[in-house]
């Protein structure tokens, strides 16, 4: 990969200490959320599948921290630390994982479609690549409708290579739309390293220009730079400058999926991923702030207290009610084809 | 306006009732504006409602029914045209994976009332790739409701309810109508989704017809009618939700039972339709069900050859002779 991110030692100002603190919390409450659904899926809780975030956080909280409660995100299967940056409970999404009746989508979604509307989180989406179009059609919502709300698509590397996501940045281009498309480019394509299969360095940004869009690479496991790049786009789009890409630079701690060790990474690559946690990024910030130790210490142990409740509410929680197999396929809450 | 209009006209009208009374509805879609669509069924409505609710597309499909989506998810009530029916593959995962699927994934936290408009069907010479009648691919996805009306009235009256509708509606608008005459509705016509009409009231065989096949099953019965055959033409209008209950009523009077339709014969929407009835109404039934659809090849060209393939008033005229002389 080439196109590395500027380095962070420029952007420190504008965050105060107590801020970056929260956001440190969000992230350790997201990284532990991951974990228990990596155990609890060794321990048969969880069924089905996962694409655990854990190393994404930052670019999660950063972007949430730059938005307003109004705004819209659309998000992919890897898609719990975008629910709960957004509002969604550690307990409602660990609940929804484990088929429970108190999970976010009441256990009709399961890890890959968490959503929290109320929140403006739209959704989680399991084709690869169809949300950024949704993203730009909330967007032309927002236009139509006369608001300053922008909408949000976080995606992967691997979407960039979709017909979705080249007619959503045209259109989003030339109608002007107040969106922004978030790339979090983690160097796979599931398995396949994303420069092995793309015509591009950076496989968002460089396309950017094709649709004349301004672009960003930036460093996505700094949560300061994440939301300073966001606040930049969500003032652009909202003074009607149009949508941006931003390429967020940044790397899985678990595999693609539950069924992947990601024994193809190489290890001084997962090494040095490593030693770039976000989590650690910020602890320095913090430490560059003056922040104690203790103090940072002392959030994290909030976090894991938060994660401990999560996981005993949601193993406590009923199943799911029989009967809401049967409803909610049409808007009256039914689900009757014929009269 | 005049009491009698095209069924082309009838888009139209439609769609600016309904863009009248609610200025939330918005249109999208290809050739849709100021150039009024290629088969004119949005002619006005750009003088009208200006380019802020009627928007031209580039030929992006998935951007086109993608965005309709996220709009409908937050506030807004979208048209999408999509030009041919055949072209709803190039965004079918809108329509089989997103769009009927997201209400209930969520646990019901987001609704999606858009109206996905489209051409559908054959007759008109356009070749295998712009005259596909693709109906029954709707109507093999659980979450989306489907109408397709067979006159000018209906348009109009479904294209309310679809509009209005809380829920995802394919509005199939058949291609070979477009130049078909009616009636002109009243202010405030609207039709329910999911009532079927009876077209034309006869006690010996019923014919379930949708689209374009309810004037061949019409011109079939008038032919029979000479012949002393009373046919009973039912227009099933929807096919979800699918109005089984007039069609079983129906066939508890007539005891015969024949389905037109222009989609293919393998996986048509007849299928559906005559599983229902011998399951519930195998004792009504003094024949077997016949279905006439279109034969399972792709549509030829010549006029001529695909005269054989789909439906005409000649082959639904024997078949239902023959029906009746089971």
């Amino acid at each position: 990969m080439t196109g590395e991110a500027g380095t962070t030692a420029d952007v420190t100002a504008g965050i105060s200490a107590d801020r970056l603190l929260e956001l440190l919390e969000q992230m350790a409450v997201i990284r532990g959320t991951e974990q228990a659904a990596h155990d609890l899926f060794l321990r048969g809780l969880v069924k089905g599948t996962t694409h655990l975030a854990a190393g994404h956080e930052a670019v999660a909280v950063g972007a949430s921290a730059a938005l307003r409660p109004g705004d819209y995100v659309f998000a992919t299967y890897r898609g719990h630390h975008h629910a709960m940056a957004r509002g969604a409970s550690p307990t409602e999404c660990l609940a929804e994982l484990m088929s429970k009746a108190t999970g976010v989508c009441h256990a009709k979604g399961g890890s890959m479609h968490l959503t929290k509307a109320s929140a403006g989180m739209m959704g989680s989406y399991a084709i690869v690549g169809a949300h950024l179009p949704m993203a730009v059609g909330a967007a032309w919502s927002a236009r139509l409708r006369g608001t300053d709300q922008v909408a949000v698509a976080f995606f992967g590397d691997g979407a960039t290579n979709i017909g979705a996501f080249h007619e959503a940045l045209n259109l989003a281009s030339v109608w002007s739309l107040p969106v922004l498309f978030i790339c979090e480019n983690n160097l796979y394509m599931e398995y396949t390293p994303i420069g092995s299969v793309t015509a591009a360095d950076n496989p968002a940004a460089d396309r950017a220009a094709g649709y004349r869009l301004p672009a960003e690479v930036i460093d996505g496991n700094d949560v300061v730079v994440v939301g300073e790049a966001v606040a930049r786009a969500a003032a652009r789009a909202r003074a009607g400058d149009g949508p941006t890409v931003l390429e967020a630079q940044t790397y899985r701690h678990f595999g693609h999926s539950r069924t992947d060790p990601a024994k193809y990474r190489p290890a001084e690559e997962v090494e040095r991923w490593l030693a770039r946690d976000p989590l650690d990024v910020a602890s320095r910030r913090l430490a560059g702030l003056g922040v104690p130790d203790a103090a940072v210490a002392a959030a994290r142990e909030r976090a894991g207290r938060i994660v401990a409740d999560a996981v005993a509410d949601a193993i406590a929680a009923p199943g799911p009610d029989p009967a809401s197999a049967f409803s909610d396929v049409w808007a009256d809450g039914g689900a009757a084809w014929r009269t | 306006m005049a009491d009698v209009i095209t069924y082309r006209e009838a888009v139209a009208e439609g769609l600016a009732r309904e863009m009248r009374r609610d200025p939330t509805v918005v249109c999208l879609g290809e050739d849709i504006g100021a150039a009024g669509g290629v088969f004119k069924t949005t002619a006005g409505l750009h003088a009208e409602f200006g380019s802020q609710r009627i928007w031209d597309t580039p030929i992006s499909e998935q951007a086109i029914v993608g965005a309709a989506m996220g709009a409908a998810m937050t506030g807004i009530r979208p048209v999408a045209e999509i030009m041919f029916s055949d072209f709803l593959a190039c965004c079918w995962d809108y329509l089989a994976n997103e769009i009927p699927k997201i209400r209930y994934m969520t646990g019901g936290q987001v609704t999606v009332p858009l109206v996905v408009r489209t051409a559908n069907g054959g007759g008109l010479g356009f070749g295998a790739q712009h005259s596909q009648a693709v109906e029954n691919w709707a109507l093999a996805v659980p979450g989306l409701k489907i109408a397709a009306p067979s006159n000018p009235a209906d348009v109009i009256g479904l294209l309310a309810s679809a509009i209005r509708s809380d829920d995802p509606v394919v509005f199939f608008e058949h291609k070979g109508l477009f130049a078909s005459k009616g009636q002109a509705p009243p202010d405030g016509h609207v039709v329910e989704l999911g009532r079927a009409a009876v077209a034309r009231p006869g006690s010996d065989v019923t014919v379930v017809a949708l689209a374009a096949t309810v004037p061949l099953a019409l011109a079939a019965a008038d032919r029979l009618a000479a012949e002393g055959v009373a046919v009973e033409v039912i227009d099933l209008r929807c096919l979800v939700p699918l109005d089984m209950a007039t069609v079983l009523e129906s066939v508890g009077r007539t005891s015969r039972l024949m389905i037109v339709e222009e989609n293919p014969y393998q996986g048509g929407w007849g299928g559906t339709v005559a599983s229902i009835v011998a399951d519930e109404g195998f004792e009504l039934l003094d024949a077997p069900v016949r279905r006439v659809a279109a034969a399972c090849v792709p549509l030829p060209f010549a006029d001529v050859l695909e005269e054989l393939v789909i439906p005409t008033a000649d082959s639904v005229t024997a078949a239902i002779r023959k029906l009746v002389g089971y």
